[in-house]
């Protein structure tokens, strides 16, 4: 008897282990199965073809550095200086930095003792610095056709064609067409950052501006400062600063209002406060579809009504936090301690206060602590939603993606929110500290 | 005696009152900050709330009666979608899968008592701290411009906010584990992958499997979300849908449908799974 039952015994332990056997070797099985699967599906051998490394090449040296621009005009002659190439970093008519001297010859300094003249006759000369083993270049327009000194065998740094010459070295970049003779400095750093080129302020550094003489005779020094970089007309500081509030906005509307409409249908859809069974799979199906309908479709369909903005980004959270919080809410009803209840009941309390002094405690610190979670989640869904509908820094940073060029303001953004989404993180955990264990 | 008793009644009171009152002041300045945030948000957005709210159904009821007449073809249109939806799908498992693989690594590694280098702890920690800062949509938007559009931008960008969703559970599940089998492992001088294989991972393994499984719910909804600013699947499908504009919604309607089925399907499918593993009885 105790024979026969050691043998099942073992006999099941036997079948355990092979079964763990096979499942250990079909698992990883299984999982690189779908991954050569996706590998095809997903097109992985031809991402090479699709991908783009110049262009992350740009939108890395444009992170950190920005160019000016050094134009001539080939059919008037006037030379322009202007940063990114932009008119807001245009440089007033007549004046350049210190590294352009502007005249009949323009000169053009770059670094490492490489310079670029454009001469008279919609002509220009490269002069390499002594010692460096390429040649000078010379090239001038005659009959809308680019001529070069340059022999047959092209050098590597230059791509030449009858319309267009482009030359690249390390110190810059020089393109010559038809309609205009262009250089390209490059420097380190966000240009502008603080004050445009129009601003009194621009090149003044921070001591000269906050202790040193009246630069601007109408405003004060620190006033006029403050506002010329809050207007500045590049980085619009202002804009983003209320974006970044609009996406907080968003997020704490959101919130707070779900967690609010969600905290009395949750007594209904919580099987030990809800009586009635029709009320309790009516609310609870209500929390599935707001739930499963997504924050994608509801934006789309908010922003249909609402038109773009930060009321129609809370909407969209809110409702499909609302059917979050019931669920999250009713569980943690449906787990409620009910000792404290009855302690109450004993003393001769009413329904109400029975809710009032055995439950409320209980469930609302619960319910704040998964309030407080959700409010850093949906700073990050926040900023996604504004980036569909319009709306916020999300909306600000697809503007500056699709523009392709001005990838410092997209890294300025990127920083800002990661900055914005720790800041909400810290501040949801130190509010939950002191709110729910009081400290 | 009496005297005492009264005093302390008294001073019960008083920090009563003053809790309540406290409380109050708490309570009124959420109001008040909500009530001037909405109407706050409602001047800043285009369309008013007033304004809109009747207009809140046209949009569905539009779709509705495009899709109504034709509901013969809608089956079809489920067929031709089917593929974008599986795409979307893929999208959240792929990256569910690698993030969650690495979220292991880093979260072992970020784990005091378990690290294979206490120094950088703190290194990893941060590191996590900035893949779940970063949301999905930055990375994705930006790799787009690189990449080129498809599936593989938003896959790179959910996986790697996976890692920091992922590896922050993964860690605290990890701080719970008993370090007894560790010990055990390393007197018989076992390999640091040895010990968090056959030490740490069993314990720790249904808790994480637990939390990957709501971590693929929500990556089926990003994923979808991510389609939308051009990054493959249903989402692409959905806002070229959208662009055709009033008395074409019939194919936005199916996209809808198949989106809403998806999301409900995994939904149940990993709370049911996850109500498993958390309460006994092996899935496997």
């Amino acid at each position: 008897m105790q024979g026969t039952a050691s043998h099942a015994r073992y006999a099941a332990a036997e079948a355990l282990l092979s079964r763990k056997r096979l499942m250990a070797f079909l698992v990883p099985g299984v999982v690189l199965a779908y991954l050569v699967y996706i590998f095809f599906a997903f097109d992985i051998p031809g991402l090479a073809q699709r991908a783009d490394l110049e262009n992350g090449r740009t939108l890395i040296r444009d992170a950190y550095s920005y160019k000016t621009h050094v134009t001539r005009d080939n059919r008037s002659g006037d030379v322009s200086v202007s940063i990114e190439g932009e008119r807001k970093g245009d440089y007033p008519e007549g004046t350049a930095p210190e590294w352009v001297a502007l005249g009949e010859e323009t000169v053009v300094t770059l670094p490492r003792g490489h310079e670029v003249r454009f001469l008279p006759g919609n002509a220009l000369v490269y002069d390499f610095p002594e010692g460096d083993p390429r040649a000078d270049i010379e090239a001038r327009i005659e009959d809308r056709e680019v001529v070069t000194d340059i022999g047959e065998a092209l050098p590597d740094h230059v791509s030449l064609s009858s319309s267009r010459l482009n030359i690249t070295t390390e110190a810059g970049r020089v393109s010559l067409t038809n309609n205009r003779t262009e250089v390209f400095r490059y420097f380190t750093g966000w240009e502008l950052f603080f004050f445009t080129l129009d601003s009194p302020y621009h090149g003044h550094s921070f001591w000269s501006i906050a202790f040193g003489e009246r630069i601007d005779s109408e405003r004060t020094n620190i006033a006029g400062a403050v506002s010329d970089f809050w207007n500045n007309a590049m980085w619009r500081h202002k804009d983003v600063a209320w974006a970044i509030f609009e996406t907080i906005l968003m997020a704490f509307l959101g919130t707070a209002g779900a967690a609010l409409i969600a905290l009395p249908l949750a007594f209904v859809a919580a099987r030990n406060f809800s009586r009635l069974w029709a009320a309790r799979f009516g609310v609870r199906r209500i929390f599935d579809f707001v739930r499963g309908v997504d924050g994608l479709i509801w934006t789309i369909v908010l922003s249909r009504a609402f038109g773009p903005g930060p009321l129609t980004g809370a909407l969209a959270i809110l409702l499909t936090d609302t059917g979050t919080f019931g669920k999250l809410f009713s569980e943690t009803l449906e787990n409620v301690d009910s000792k404290q209840i009855e302690g109450v009941q004993s003393t001769g309390a009413k329904k109400l206060q029975r809710y009032r002094f055995g439950v409320i405690p209980q469930v609302i610190p619960v319910f704040l602590s998964q309030a407080l979670y959700m409010l850093e989640s949906n700073t990050r869904s926040a900023t996604i939603i504004g980036a569909i509908t319009g709306g916020g820094i999300g909306l600000l940073l697809t503007q500056a993606i699709i523009t392709q060029k001005d990838w410092e303001e997209v890294t300025y953004y990127i920083v800002l929110i990661i900055l914005m989404v720790m800041f909400m993180d810290s501040a949801s955990s130190w509010l939950r500290n002191k709110l729910i264990r009081g400290e | 005696m009496a005297y005492v008793d009264s005093d302390f009644r008294a001073h019960y009171f008083e920090m009563l009152r003053r809790k309540r009152l406290y409380s109050g002041i708490v309570l009124a300045i959420f109001v008040l900050l909500l009530a001037s945030g909405f109407l706050l948000a409602n001047d800043r957005n285009a369309g008013g709330f007033l304004q809109g709210m009747p207009q809140v159904l046209d949009f569905p009821a539009d779709v509705v009666a495009d899709a109504a007449p034709k509901v013969a073809e809608l089956p079809a249109h489920l067929v031709t979608y089917f593929p974008a939806l599986l795409e979307t799908v893929n999208i959240a498992a792929v990256s569910t899968l690698a993030g969650g693989v690495l979220a292991i690594f880093v979260s072992l590694l970020s784990t005091r008592g378990l690290a294979r280098f206490p120094r950088p702890i703190p290194v990893f920690r941060r590191f996590m701290d900035l893949c779940r800062a970063i949301p999905e949509i930055v990375i994705a938007l930006i790799l787009i411009f690189v990449l080129g559009g498809g599936p593989v931008p938003a896959m790179i960008a959910i996986a790697f906010h996976t890692i920091g969703a992922l590896g922050k559970l993964f860690s605290e599940v990890n701080e719970n584990a008993d370090l007894k089998p560790v010990e055990g492992l390393s007197s018989v001088g076992a390999s640091w992958m040895q010990r968090m294989w056959l030490g740490v991972v069993p314990q720790v393994a249904p808790n994480w499997l637990s939390y990957a499984l709501l971590r693929f719910e929500i990556n089926v909804r990003a994923s979808a979300i991510l389609g939308f600013v051009g990054a493959g699947g249903i989402g692409y499908e959905l806002k070229n849908t959208m662009s055709w504009g009033q008395g074409k919604f019939d194919e936005a309607a199916a996209i809808f449908i198949l989106l809403f089925l998806t999301i409900v399907v995994f939904d149940q499918l990993s709370s049911a799974v996850r109500n498993r593993l958390t309460h006994g009885r092996a899935v496997l």
